[in-house]
């Protein structure tokens, strides 16, 4: 509204211009000693105050003005040798000014004078100019002027040890003064909520606003008074103030000086007060934002706790805790229409409060919890999302505070609370409460408290009703289902028996994850149950009687089972390898029919389940690598699966594949412990099955390409010639590697037209290395000495060497 | 002086639940200029962490790989040709488990010969080790994470750290024992061999 504002600017500078020539005169009379004139000219001017056209902001600009004239004044009145007048005659004279309100700012200045004169009692002048204040009604005037009676007083007030004390007066008289002056105000102030017409509201609560601090002012003087202790802070001056507060019944007012107590006084004070504080709080307006006053309250005391040691037992004497706790629920009762997100916030100050205050009561914790379970028991769908971030804050705090899930989890309204969260937010919630796991590198080491975790992140673990899995983001679900994965082996137990019951729960819950969940979990659950086959068997020797109700077998069984589920997903590859891991676990465990399960499982599902070509590949050396290791198998065991295995590397799809496989098994006929087999003819024949593959492979290429193939499989093949050779296998002869690097040197001479640079350099290197070999001389049957070679190298500080068998 | 890291068999989330605390503390970023990782790391998330310590990352596959774009092995070089000497060192990359039987140093060193190249850097045994044979060094970083193997039951987590400098390569292996890190080290020195056949 420009003309308003433009108006006001116009007022403001005739009021202005008005006290500036009122006051050059008045300087005159001043430096004239003219009582009279100055009387009159300050009257005149002080009538610019008596304006009712200014926004309070522009009246306190005026105000100001005159403030400073009125200093000058208060100088020559105090100067009775100036102007001859005796300080009480003056305080009469004054009283004659036309108007109110100038007279009422002359009172004060004079009566500033006559306190310090010491003529009359402190107690009286001040009552009398407080009484005589209650002349003017209109709000805005009638806070000034007090303002000024104020603030002229303060450093007048009988307070203990100032110079104001007497017989006649006491601390007492300047409590009640700064009480009575701040009613007074506060009257003013709320009066003037109802003045003017109804629709400029916002404007009004708007100047309100700027006007608080001097009403709060009051509060501000008497902490500051010496005489106020707590005794009389609890039997008089809280008392009274908040009887203004509830009774005054504005919100605007009620918020800023509830505010405004907790701010000035100090905490001891409050805490000792707290009943009486509280007890204000429910008869405080719906409208007032309580929660923020009682968190501010609650955040002081928290740092008044911190702040040191000894404050503490001051904390439990007065019974802090269970006087907020009851308050706070008093609030929610009393206002019924407080939504959801203003109680739960509550409660997470009050939950602050208690973390800090006192940690170890974890008690009281769960007791906040379970207040908020009651809560939102009753609100039969919770949707606001503020409410929701306010319940997650909640969940949160206690597990930041604590560094250890294990303390959260022992809070029986913990779960409660998370039940409350709608699936979104639960799942969330689920999440923090892994990270922090993670994060503290915490371990959950009994069967029970690992039923709780798993209770309370069910929300991950499996569909809950009403979820649309499909609905969620691959990558976020990726995220969680990885994270479960993880917090898989956080939990753990030295003790078999007990790490048993927690696989097995664990086990239970996610073996309903349903088919999208168990790829990523089915594999942490296995090697968390090899591992504790480990255990196990690190502990073979002390088993005794009742224990050996757990057997390695009873492993393997459960071990099956869970792999087992893999085929609903179906994940035959992951399924593969892990029932290969586990028949090598077996090999460990000497038992060879499991060992031979497994086996057996592995090759059914590279059979009838792992049909793309990359895939089999991999699969099938892992199938050999792995069986190449077992030593448990008897011989017909051993030959059956090494006939399956050579068979089905021999039926891959593209030739080199085949050949890779074929010179692999080579292995599995040869093994280089004390008791391995060692099969020398049946080395030989894998080896030229592998060349005669090798060679289809050429002449294939031949054909369809007119050019030579992978030449580098024959170098491959020879590698592995001068492999068995060297470990002394006798069907293999120096005359048959010398025949085959013939053949190869022909096949690359034939194939000058397309040089393979590749497999030269591995010829060349392969060539390199039997003439080492022949230079370090007699090479049968030795293995390569390696501390020989390092007198070729220079500058060797250490070599690691407990590996190699020297 | 360039500084590769060889890490990898991490198994996340299948078999450990992160990269041991102090081992984290250890790697930041802007101090390596290689990463090379063996494979098994296992999900992106490694993926984009090891991204993160240094962009130039080779990662070869592990069986267990979510990603099974990675390539079964990989070949890079480190340093420059310098005039009259080859300053050059060129480092091979794969996990191991094609290589049968599994850990052996012949085998493996027949694989070296196949990639033509003067380290060796390969996995899967998740056991640290560093040995020097007639054609070049294989270098085993372990597992980073001490993740279950079946090879052996008693794994410590571990990483190798490569100092290259012209023909000078220092291993520095870092594992941790009974919660503390023990670094060691061993220099290798590549002769100037014959030039290749081409």
């Amino acid at each position: 509204m420009l003309n308003g504002t433009e108006d006001e600017e116009k007022w403001l500078a005739e009021g202005i211009a008005g006290i500036q020539h009122n006051a050059f005169y008045m300087h005159r009379a001043l430096d004239s000693n003219n009582l009279r004139e100055a009387l009159k000219y300050s009257a005149q001017m002080l009538s610019e105050l008596r304006t009712s056209k200014l926004s309070p902001r522009k009246y306190y600009e005026l105000y100001m003005r005159a403030f400073d004239e009125l200093k000058r004044l208060e100088l020559f009145f105090k100067d009775d040798s100036k102007h001859g007048v005796s300080v009480v005659d003056l305080y009469e004279l004054v009283q004659h000014a036309g108007n109110i309100l100038p007279r009422l700012y002359l009172l004060c200045t004079v009566g500033s004078i006559y306190i310090k004169s010491k003529e009359a009692p402190a107690k009286e002048v001040l009552k009398d100019l407080v009484e005589m204040c209650r002349g003017v009604q209109h709000p805005i005037r009638g806070l000034f002027l007090r303002s000024y009676l104020a603030q002229i007083s303060r450093d007048k007030l009988p307070d203990i040890g100032s110079e104001y004390e007497g017989d006649a007066d006491t601390v007492m008289d300047a409590v009640d003064f700064v009480l009575q002056n701040f009613t007074e105000m506060n009257k003013l102030w709320v009066r003037m909520q109802h003045q003017g017409p109804g629709r400029v509201r916002e404007k009004r609560e708007k100047e309100r606003s700027e006007l608080q601090d001097l009403v709060g002012k009051n509060l501000h003087v008497l902490s500051q008074i010496e005489g106020v202790d707590l005794e009389m802070y609890k039997e008089t001056v809280l008392p009274r103030v908040l009887e203004q507060v509830v009774n005054c019944k504005d919100d605007l007012a009620q918020y800023y000086l509830m505010d405004c107590i907790i701010q000035v006084f100090p905490d001891e004070y409050h805490l000792q007060t707290l009943e009486t504080l509280l007890g204000a709080c429910p008869q405080l307006q719906p409208t007032v934002d309580v929660k923020t006053v009682l968190s501010r309250l609650m955040d002081r005391l928290s740092n008044y706790a911190t702040s040191s040691a000894d404050v503490l037992p001051e904390f439990l004497q007065v019974e802090a805790f269970s006087k907020l706790s009851n308050a706070i629920g008093k609030v929610i009762e009393a206002q019924v229409d407080m939504p959801a997100v203003g109680a739960i916030t509550l409660y997470v100050s009050l939950l602050t409060f208690t973390l800090r205050v006192h940690p170890d009561r974890l008690d009281h914790v769960d007791q906040v919890l379970g207040a908020c379970v009651k809560k939102l028991s009753n609100i039969p769908k919770l949707e606001d999302s503020r409410a929701m971030k306010q319940v997650v804050a909640l969940l949160s705090a206690p597990l930041e505070k604590y560094n250890d899930i294990v303390t959260a989890l022992t809070l029986s309204n913990y779960p409660r609370v998370m039940d409350h969260l709608d699936i979104g937010t639960n799942k969330l919630m689920a999440m923090v409460i892994i990270q922090s796991i993670m994060k503290n590198n915490s371990c959950i080491s009994t069967a029970d408290k690992v039923e709780v975790l798993f209770e309370l992140i069910k929300g991950l673990i499996k569909d809950t009703d009403g979820a649309d899995v499909d609905e969620l983001d691959e990558e976020d679900f990726k995220e969680e289902q990885n994270s479960v994965a993880r917090l898989i082996h956080m939990l753990y137990n030295d003790e078999p028996e007990e790490m048993l019951k927690i696989i097995c729960i664990v086990r239970k819950h996610t073996m309903v994850g349903g088919p999208k969940r168990l790829p990523f979990t089915v594999s942490s659950l296995v090697f968390s149950a090899l591992r504790l086959l480990r255990q196990l068997q690190g502990q073979e020797g002390d088993i005794v009687g009742e224990e050996a109700s757990m057997t390695p077998n009873k492993i393997f069984q459960l071990l099956t089972q869970i792999i087992e589920s893999l085929s609903a997903v179906p994940s035959p590859e992951l399924a593969l390898r892990l029932y290969l891991q586990c028949a090598e676990a077996a090999n460990g465990c000497d038992i060879e029919h499991v060992a031979y399960e497994f086996f057996t499982q592995a090759f059914v599902l590279y059979e009838e389940e792992i049909a793309d070509s990359k895939a089999q590949v991999t699969a099938i050396h892992l199938i050999i690598g792995t069986l190449q290791r077992m030593n448990v198998f008897g011989v017909e065991n051993r030959d059956t699966l090494t006939h399956k295995a050579t068979g089905y590397s021999a039926r891959l799809l593209k030739k080199a594949d085949q050949c890779r496989a074929v010179y692999a098994c080579s292995h599995l006929f040869w093994v280089d412990d004390q008791d391995g087999i060692k099969d020398g003819e049946r080395v030989l024949l894998c080896l030229k099955r592998a060349l005669r593959i090798a060679n289809a492979a050429q002449q294939m290429a031949n054909v369809a390409r007119g050019s030579g193939g992978p030449v580098s499989l024959f170098v491959e093949i020879l590698n592995k010639y001068i492999y068995f050779f060297e470990k002394g296998n006798k069907q293999i002869t120096s005359s048959a590697i010398q025949g085959l690097i013939e053949f190869i040197n022909t096949e690359m001479q034939s194939d000058s037209t397309n040089p393979d640079s590749v497999a030269d350099a591995f010829l060349a290197s392969t060539l390199r290395y039997i003439q080492f070999q022949k230079q370090k001389g007699g090479v049968v049957g030795n293995r390569p000495n390696i501390i020989f070679f390092l007198f070729f190298f220079s500058n060797l500080n250490k070599v690691y060497n407990c590996t190699l068998n020297l | 002086m360039v500084l590769v890291l060889a890490i990898g068999d991490l198994h996340i989330p299948h078999r450990a639940p992160d990269l041991p605390p102090k081992f984290k503390s250890m790697l930041v970023p802007g101090k390596i200029q290689h990463i090379i990782c063996t494979g098994n790391l296992c999900i992106k998330e490694v993926h984009d962490y090891f991204k993160t310590l240094c962009p130039d990352l080779h990662i070869t596959r592990g069986e267990y790989d979510e990603d099974s774009r990675y390539p079964e092995n990989k070949t890079l070089t480190i340093g420059q040709f310098k005039l009259g000497t080859i300053g050059q060192f060129k480092l091979g990359i794969c996990h191991g488990h094609q290589v049968i039987p599994w850990g052996d140093l012949d085998s493996l060193a027949m694989v070296q010969r196949q990639l033509d190249v003067d380290i060796l850097v390969t996995g899967h045994t998740h056991q640290f080790k560093a040995y020097k044979h007639e054609g070049g060094v294989v270098i085993n970083p372990g597992s980073a994470t001490g993740a279950y193997s079946s090879f052996t039951y008693d794994v410590n987590p571990s990483f190798v750290l490569m100092d290259i400098d012209g023909l000078r390569v220092v291993v520095y292996v870092y594992e941790l024992i009974d919660g503390e890190v023990k670094v060691d080290k061993i220099d290798f020195k590549k002769t100037a061999t014959a030039p290749s056949a081409h």
